[in-house]
């Protein structure tokens, strides 16, 4: 919202500078956006006084005058028409900014023809103060020398434009802002009474409401014989400093009560309306109208307009209709000030799309007692200004209830806030504010003022006072310390991904955070998105539902930044997954993406695979508590991975913990991505809670054999099917007291294995316990070791 | 017949043998030809028993003390093998050391994460825990509950992100702010409450200071004494312990926001250094925060008597938190996974934001 200080200062007695005003309403919680302050903006132009002007030796056009000015005596040649001697211009002194030319003057005088010239007199439109560029800018009366340019000019008034939040329609008037501002004390609100008009006759349009739910109140008159016309200058200069052009004085003063009360209203050409105003709900395709803004509109049950036997005159307190408008030959007007509901206002506006000054006020909600004051307000200027004759102002309906008093123990201003007010300084910052405090003791009576119905309760009060004795004037009070210590705050699964962040980063990941949509198409690559998880209005098509994994995006950087010449990124992201649109929908997934690089290094390298891939996955699953030791891995991952090259870790039949493994080359193919592509994705919400820890955090006492471990080899031909997991879990269970562990040191299938075979060796580690091991009970748990692992996959040791 | 000269003539000879000896083999051959079962200082000690018991006195220990010479010479000689041998290898082993070493990448941590993990250290010093809720919401939590009525201006402000409609026509949206986290932790209706909630939180919008999704962190405390002062107490402890810095400068300026009654935005007092702001001092206001004193219709949309409960909310960005004080200038960086970016913002693993050593 703009007003012009003038404006303000029209309502608000006060000798505040505009640097104290923009203070006091930032800390009244009006926050200033913008303040344009024309003596600031052309403080480099001034008066001068042109004490000789004579023709230029050299040029027929231009002149040579002598001038007074701020700066002194100056030489200034001047190409303007009507620069003459004895007239009072506008100086730019050298190296100012003509905001018109956008050029900045030569620091240093300029020889013009062979002539000096040590500055320039401007044209309104080169000092963009106004539209004329005929000749430079002749003051009608004399000024002082150094005069600012602004102020010969009348155009010296600051234009304050600030935030008005929604829960504050009485901003949206500049009465409203001075009465907030009187409230702090820098002024004091100056009366202004409305008075009422008498009509000479009694109202000729009958009003009907026939929806008082969505339009409950109306007043209405009608003024005969007025002159239409141009609005006098002062109204003009207030509506182009609020960025409103002038039309004719009856828009224009309909727009000026706007802001200046809060108040719409609508002014109808009387010659055009055809039985009674009826305020009412809308009837489709018969209420066909055009509006103000040269658009169609068909009014729905759902929408309020103004109409009269025959016509759609418009939306109610939105716009109106281009057929009743006035015009310059209009004599007789009705006009309307009306009330209404602000739901309707706005469920009208967004399903038409028009945004009006009125409608922007309607919805946020005006001031219901106010219909009768604002037509007498425009009738008041009609009559001054384009003459006419009244009728007797007609209001039916009935003016919404106004908010219900407020029941305010002052002791709550203390509770809510530690502000310790006095009983009168809170008594009279609600009065300074229209509200009405009545009673003796702690506990007031509250009077609400009708254009305040955003309070309805004791904390709107609270808020009132603290915020009118100032929000600067709070103690900041440390908050006490919670008189226990308490358990760590952190929950198990922000200590998961913590945990999973660090592992990944520890291993070389750098942390990535990827948007949470993605585009349907891609999300279609991994098994697409879920339900209810489709965006009305994404912001963009590439982002147009939530997505089911975090690959698609660190994928597409891994090329991203390929194409920057980074060949070996490795991303990772720990962040939400959606499957549904419920909270349980949503998974916290640790994701990690690297191309298949082996770079190149003097010492060698080696291509990455599967298992730097599943190392990665099982880092990041163990750092995060998972159980990695209990862990089913099967090659039966999802479509979008590489049918022979990719796994699955499950904890017990159906919990999957984890895929990882190489991408699909067709999923990267249709992303655009070279090479081949290590992944893995780790649902870390599928890691069984841990038990509750009994409260002592000893741990168990530590079990250490002293003997020493035997270690033994042994290798078996089996069939391809047989995974390794399933030979080294046989094995394992050969003597679980004894055995250790188990490892695979090697996996061959050339010369000398059978087709459709593999050679699996293992390594079996012994523990022994209580005595050393003699090589009979070794040799009889190699033995067993043998059968277990026979039995279990149909190998056969290796001779 | 033996005699002492003999011995003499003997020893020189072996330890001219014993320095003679060029390896180890060739030192175990001189000493086996002395010393060994048959070796020649061992038949002599043989002798002795034969001897008188004159002669024996005077040649025992002049045996045993020839045996331990020459035992002692070559164990001298042995080790000085030894360090030779080995020096003629080590000789051999040398390496440009200057070649470059094998790559190990370094990873890194988003800046996001590490200042989440900050806000977490500072706000547990102060009691807070760390709650949390579900990026798509329900209308309830999102507006309703927080005291947004239907249809009113106020959520336009929003910017909001919904999802179609499903059979029944409900539609489901993204949360605007982290604020539906209080309404979750207050419904659970476990009193006096203090927590943080950091998270996702999305928004139409995308220039250079404004992206669809970004990171907000939500603050609330409930009990039965908490008041406005507290509020500010608690945001300057916070801005003095994130920005590291004693001295804190803050503005309280009356706002609205729909949750809170009253409300008001926070200003830090701040200069520009580069992309980076030092807070504290300079002549200029920064907008930080929006926080006030959770509105009592909350307050009773959560089931709890407004009368008796109450307390102070606070939200702010994250990411902005971040650009603040590391310098990131523009906040599209933060979500485009440039590794040259992420190696120059991110945060080492091995840093565990703390008061004990530091946050970063």
């Amino acid at each position: 919202m703009k007003f012009p200080l003038s404006w303000l200062k029209y309502h608000l007695e006060t000798e505040a500078t505009l640097d104290e005003i923009a203070e006091a309403m930032t800390m009244a919680g009006l926050e200033i956006e913008h303040i344009d302050n024309p003596l600031e903006r052309f403080a480099k132009f001034s008066v001068c006084h042109v004490t000789e002007a004579v023709p230029h030796p050299d040029a027929d056009k231009l002149r040579v005058c002598t001038v007074e000015t701020v700066d002194g005596t100056k030489q200034i040649v001047c190409g303007a028409p009507n620069a003459r001697t004895g007239m009072y211009a506008i100086y730019a002194p050298l190296g100012a900014y003509i905001p018109g030319l956008d050029f900045s003057l030569d620091k240093k005088p300029r020889k013009i023809r062979g002539v000096e010239s040590q500055g320039m007199m401007c044209s309104a439109k080169e000092l963009e103060l106004g539209e004329d560029h005929d000749g430079i800018i002749d003051l009608p009366e004399p000024f002082d020398v150094g005069t600012p340019a602004v102020v010969a000019l009348g155009q010296a008034d600051p234009v304050l434009d600030f935030e008005v939040t929604p829960n504050r329609p009485d901003w949206l008037s500049v009465r409203g802002i001075a009465r907030d501002l009187a409230a702090t004390g820098i002024g004091t609100l100056k009366t202004h009474e409305i008075e009422d008009i008498p009509g000479s006759y009694p109202c000729p349009v009958e009003i009907k409401l026939d929806a008082a739910d969505i339009c409950p109140v109306y007043a209405g008159r009608v003024i005969r014989g007025v002159r239409n016309g141009e609005s006098p200058d002062w109204l003009k200069k207030a509506l182009k400093a609020i960025g409103q052009r002038p039309i004719n004085f009856l828009a224009d003063i309909t727009n000026m009560i706007s802001y200046d009360r809060c108040r719409p209203l609508h002014v109808y050409d009387l010659a055009k309306l055809d039985g009674p105003i009826r305020a009412r709900r809308g009837k489709g395709e018969a209420d066909r109208f055009e509006a103000l803004d040269n658009k169609d509109y068909v009014p729905g049950e759902d929408m309020c307009v103004i109409a009269d036997d025959t016509h759609c005159l418009g939306f109610g307190g939105i716009i109106g209709g281009a057929y009743s408008g006035v015009s310059s030959e209009t004599t007789d007007v009705f006009i309307e000030s009306a009330w209404f509901d602000p739901l309707i206002t706005r469920a009208t506006a967004r399903a038409t799309g028009i945004d009006s000054d009125a409608k922007y006020r309607f919805e946020r909600g005006v001031d219901p007692a106010s219909p009768k004051a604002g037509i007498e307000q425009a009738t008041e200027l009609v009559l001054k200004y384009c003459g006419g004759e009244a009728s007797e102002t007609l209001v039916v309906g009935e003016t919404p209830a106004a908010p219900a008093d407020i029941e305010f123990p002052i002791s709550e201003v203390k509770r809510l806030t530690g502000l310790d007010l006095p009983r009168a300084e809170i008594i009279r910052i609600l009065e300074t504010l229209g509200f009405a405090p009545k009673g003796e003791g702690d506990v007031l009576m509250v009077g609400v003022p009708s254009w305040r119905m955003d309070c309805s309760q004791k904390a709107d009060l609270v808020e009132e006072v603290a915020r009118i004795h100032g929000f600067d004037k709070l103690d900041a009070v440390s908050l006490p310390r919670p008189p226990v210590r308490r358990e760590a705050p952190a929950t198990v699964m922000q200590l998961r991904a913590r945990h999973a962040r660090r592992a990944l980063a520890g291993r070389g990941y750098s942390e990535a955070v990827t948007w949470s949509f993605c585009q349907s198409g891609q999300a279609k690559l991994f098994g697409g998105h879920g339900d209810g998880l489709e965006l009305e209005n994404p912001i963009s098509s590439e982002l147009d539902v939530m997505r089911p994994t975090a690959l698609v995006h660190l994928l597409t950087a891994l090329q991203s930044n390929a194409d920057k010449g980074q060949d070996d990124p490795r991303l990772f992201e720990v962040g939400p997954i959606y499957l549904d649109d419920t909270p349980k929908g949503q998974r916290l997934v640790a994701t990690g993406v690297r191309r298949v690089e082996a770079g190149r290094h003097w010492a060698g390298t080696r291509q990455p695979d599967i298992f730097d891939a599943k190392a990665d996955a099982m880092a990041a699953l163990a750092a995060a508590g998972g159980p990695v030791d209990s862990l089913q891995v099967a090659a039966d991952a999802r479509d979008w991975w590489h049918p022979g090259r990719s796994g699955v870790m499950r904890l017990g039949p159906k919990n999957v913990m984890a895929e990882f493994g190489e991408i699909h080359p067709a999923v990267l193919k249709a992303l655009d991505i070279d090479g081949r592509v290590l992944a893995f994705e780790v649902v870390l919400d599928t890691i069984p809670k841990p038990k509750k820890a009994s409260g002592l955090k000893a741990r168990a006492q530590l079990d250490r054999a002293d003997l020493t471990p035997v270690r033994r080899d042994y290798a078996f031909l089996v069939d391809k099917a047989v995974t390794a997991d399933t030979l080294v879990r046989a094995a394992r269970g050969a003597d679980k007291q004894m055995i250790s562990d188990v490892c695979v040191f090697d996996v061959y299938d050339g010369k000398g294995v059978p087709e459709g075979q593999v050679s699996l060796a293992i390594e079996v580690t012994l523990q022994p316990r209580d005595k050393t091991l003699t090589e009979k009970e070794i040799e009889v748990i190699g033995q067993s070791i043998i059968d277990k692992v026979e039995k279990a996959t149909g190998a056969s040791l290796r001779g | 017949m033996t005699d002492i000269s003999n011995l003499d003539t003997l020893e020189a000879e072996v330890r001219s043998q014993i320095d003679g000896a060029t390896d180890e083999a060739g030192l175990d051959a001189v000493r086996v030809a002395a010393l060994g079962k048959k070796g020649s200082v061992s038949l002599m000690m043989r002798e002795l028993g034969k001897m008188s018991p004159e002669e024996r006195q005077v040649m025992g220990p002049a045996l045993n003390g020839l045996k331990t010479r020459l035992n002692e010479a070559i164990e001298a000689r042995k080790s000085d093998l030894e360090a030779a041998a080995l020096n003629a290898a080590l000789a051999s082993e040398t390496v440009d050391v200057t070649l470059p070493v094998r790559p190990g990448p370094t990873g890194s941590l988003h800046p996001i994460t590490q200042v989440m993990e900050e806000l977490a250290v500072i706000f547990a010093d102060m009691g807070f825990a760390v709650a949390e809720g579900p990026d798509v919401e329900d209308d309830f939590h999102n507006f309703t509950a927080l005291n947004f009525p239907e249809g009113h201006p106020a959520r336009d402000t929003q910017d909001t992100f919904f999802m179609k409609p499903d059979a029944d026509g409900m539609r489901k949206v993204l949360r605007t702010h982290t604020s539906p986290v209080q309404i979750r932790t207050m419904l659970e209706g476990k009193t006096p409450i203090r927590i943080i909630a950091p998270g996702r939180v999305y928004r139409c919008d995308w220039d250079q200071t404004h992206t669809p999704m970004f990171h907000q962190v939500e603050g609330l405390v409930i009990d039965k004494e908490t008041h406005m002062g507290h509020l500010k107490g608690t945001l300057m402890d916070f801005i003095a312990a994130f920005f590291e810095t004693d001295q804190v400068e803050a503005q309280f300026r009356p706002h609205h926001f729909p949750f809170t009654e009253p409300s008001a935005e926070m200003d830090v007092r701040y200069e520009r250094v580069g992309d980076a702001v030092k807070v504290g001092s300079g002549d200029k206001w920064m907008e930080i925060l929006g926080c006030g004193m959770v509105h009592p219709n909350v307050i009773r949309n959560c089931g709890l008597d407004p009368d008796e409960y109450q307390g102070f909310a606070f939200g702010m960005g994250v990411d902005r938190l971040a650009m603040l004080k590391y310098g990131a200038p523009d906040l599209r960086d933060f979500f485009n996974s440039d590794v040259r970016w992420m190696a120059h913002y991110g945060f080492s693993p091995l840093l565990q934001a703390n008061l004990a050593t530091g946050l970063s």
